[in-house]
């Protein structure tokens, strides 16, 4: 059945796109989750908030990034112009600093002086030590044990900005479980503290609220391509963990019918429960994800057959996590975007070739949108173009690809 | 009218106020969560709440936490739950409250459930995760068939949202002590008691509190001010202790006694 094209993507007064987000929480964080809200919804209308954030941005984040023709991919893709949205190049290296100003704002304005964010890959825990020691804020990270250990780069980069790191060692010690002490820490600090949430995930307002701040990304490059090449682009390529840098990049571009939306989710090491954080791979034995809630908002999740949360796994810390953001739900069940997969194996190709084409390292999270790209690419003519967003450097998963060669 | 609200609203004598212990289903194994149902009714339960274990419990503290992982490890489902409270049923008559975060529950399937839980004779439900705004379908299809749905408040719970919260309650009222996670503490918070001031004057229906409970004492203050006392933590470690004891079921009945002793003494 041909589902009517999607032109705008808002979720209602109560977070929900259609069936999925709204707020599905401990009776406790309803009434901070309400003061956030109206606090965004007030700031987001405050010509005095963008300016000041939009400042931040320029001068302490370094925006706009650039949109970079990336020729020797193009080349080797043989279709369509690559473009590659550098998000790599902002302060602290990837995206995740576009949301944790903004909201580091909002706790200013709300008075908190204790921040607390759980991390992944350490990327936005590196985001937020930031932009608290930039206010003045106690910062408080939560990081599962597992992640710790592959990304100690960057645990000891959070150090040194004055964050504390805490390790969680409950459930399967990875991003998950690192959203779950997060949350049982603001239920128990609630007055004081403001909980930096990275994705665009959890129970309402987050899930909207990263995505405004993220959505600058897609802004600037819809520009960029248009004063590059005089068109929009015919496709928009990003990794989805929670789905923040993808959501970014997408939202401004949904009224766009032209142009596809195509999210790269990590495939993992094989196709059942466990073995890969393909949400949307939801195919019979596919051990993909169903429509469930967890972690305050409903979306597709992996899960078992009684509705326990299944694991994940994905070589990438920050893709490995067993949701994904309720407006990627939504853009997936409306196809208005698509969602593709990309294997550890693949992922690593991904990050080689574009080391070596281009001279840039990207994140293993990033990686795994480079050859789904390259092969959209190829189904198009060298007079489209495509843009692939590089939502992250690679600096941090160094020594763990040092490792693996050394296997 | 309900029966778990009749049960906790009729006098007790001598200061005694409802008594509600909550454990995990499967922890250490079904055939004891069913011993320890029995025996903590023969101890003077007046309600029981049984959770459904679930691998993501954010309202929880580690040691029901620590229940949820026992029981997952021994593969124990909604469906065991069910069964579970099924045959304890055959034993004691009393009510019992199931007690569950949501997705292993929309997994089961709504309308499957409501039947199920009618079928076993389960009383009410509570979901942990499910707030007011997104309960609608739930309560009714539980209130279809008689069966309460109990929702918790909470100190940051604003007067506007208690009165919104108790027109979709029934059964009692769960009023959460404190701001934070299941678990057991030294003192009982003024909140508690601001709180079930608040609900009195919105609602009729009767007020349990819970959080953090763990000692004769601490329920004999609650009993001063509400209607029951919920104990979780306080119980589910004493399982904890002794999960490899054969004692285990008689120990956990002298420590559920000792919390509604007259004399209050351990």
């Amino acid at each position: 059945m041909q589902k009517p094209p999607i032109t705008k993507s808002e979720p209602d007064e109560t977070g929900h796109w259609s069936q999925f987000g709204g707020r599905y929480v401990p009776e406790t964080l309803v009434a901070p989750l309400d003061e956030l809200t109206n606090e965004f919804l007030r700031a987001r209308e405050d010509p005095n908030f963008w300016g000041e954030l939009n400042q931040l941005l320029r001068d302490y984040c370094g925006r706009p990034t650039p949109l970079f023709h990336a020729r020797r991919l193009t080349a080797d893709a043989g279709g369509a112009q690559i473009h590659l949205k550098r998000e790599d190049l902002l302060h602290t290296g990837a995206h995740k600093i576009n949301n944790a100003v903004g909201q580091a704002l909002l706790a200013r304005r709300m008075g908190k002086r204790r921040v607390i964010a759980e991390t992944g890959a350490g990327q936005h825990g590196v985001a937020t030590a930031t932009v608290c020691a930039l206010f003045g804020l106690r910062c408080i990270i939560y990081m599962g044990a597992e992640d710790v250990r592959r990304q100690a780069l960057n645990v000891f980069r959070m150090r040194l900005l004055g964050a504390e790191v805490i390790t969680v060692n409950s459930g399967t010690r990875i991003l998950k479980d690192a959203i779950n002490e997060a949350l049982r820490d603001w239920v128990t600090n609630v007055y004081d503290t403001y909980y930096l949430l990275g994705s665009a995930l959890g129970p309402h307002p987050y899930p909207l609220m990263v995505r405004e701040f993220q959505s600058v990304i897609g802004r600037e490059a819809r520009e960029e391509i248009l004063s590059a090449t005089g068109k929009l682009p015919r496709a928009l390529i990003a990794c989805v963990g929670g789905g923040s840098n993808a959501i970014g990049l997408f939202h401004p571009f949904i009224a766009d019918e032209g142009v596809r939306l195509i999210g790269v989710e990590a495939a993992g090491r094989g196709d059942s429960l466990g073995q890969h954080a393909a949400r949307f791979h939801t195919e019979t034995g596919s051990g993909g994800g169903q429509v469930g809630v967890l972690q305050g908002t409903m979306s597709y999740v992996l899960q078992d057959a009684n509705g326990q949360i299944a694991t994940s796994h994905s070589i990438s810390a920050g893709l490995d996590y067993s949701a994904v953001g309720p407006e990627h739900a939504f853009l997936h069940d409306s196809e208005r975007a698509e969602y593709a997969r990309a294997s550890d194996a693949e992922a690593l190709e991904g990050f080689q070739l574009c080391a070596k084409l281009e001279g840039i390292i990207p994140a293993l999270e990033t990686s795994h949108a480079i050859l789904p790209a390259i092969r959209v690419a190829r189904e198009l003519s060298q007079h489209d173009s495509i843009i692939v967003n590089l939502s992250g450097r690679g600096d941090k998963d160094v020594q763990l690809i040092a490792d693996l060669q050394s296997k | 009218m309900s029966r778990m609200r009749d049960t906790l609203i009729e006098p007790k004598g001598s200061g005694r106020g409802g008594f509600i212990p909550f454990i995990t289903a499967g922890d250490p194994d079904l055939a004891t969560t069913e011993l320890l149902l029995v025996e903590l009714a023969a101890a003077g339960a007046d309600i029981i709440e049984l959770g459904v274990p679930f691998s993501d419990p954010v309202a929880d503290g580690e040691v029901i936490q620590r229940a949820s992982e026992r029981a997952l490890r021994k593969g124990v489902t909604l469906g065991d739950t069910l069964k579970c409270i099924s045959n304890v049923k055959k034993h004691i008559d009393l009510p019992i409250v199931l007690f569950s975060y949501l997705n292993p529950l929309l997994k089961f399937g709504r309308e499957r459930l409501a039947d199920e839980a009618e079928r076993v004779g389960i009383d009410a439900v509570l979901i942990t995760d499910l707030t007011v705004e997104e309960a609608g379908p739930w309560v009714r299809a539980f209130h279809d068939r008689a069966i309460d749905m109990i929702f918790l408040v909470a100190p940051t719970t604003s007067d506007e949202r208690l009165t919104h919260i108790t027109q979709q309650a029934s059964g009692f009222i769960y009023a959460v002590s404190r701001a934070g996670v299941t678990g057991a503490q030294n003192e009982m918070p003024a909140d508690a008691e601001s709180l079930v001031r608040r609900v009195r004057a919105v609602s009729d229906l009767p007020v349990a509190v819970g959080f953090g409970i763990s000692t004769p004492e601490q329920v004999r203050q609650v009993w001063r001010f509400a209607d029951g006392a919920v104990i979780g933590s306080a119980l589910v470690s004493q399982i904890e202790k002794l999960s490899s004891s054969p004692h285990l079921v008689a120990r956990v009945g002298e420590f559920a006694r000792s919390l509604v002793a007259r004399n209050g003494t351990l």
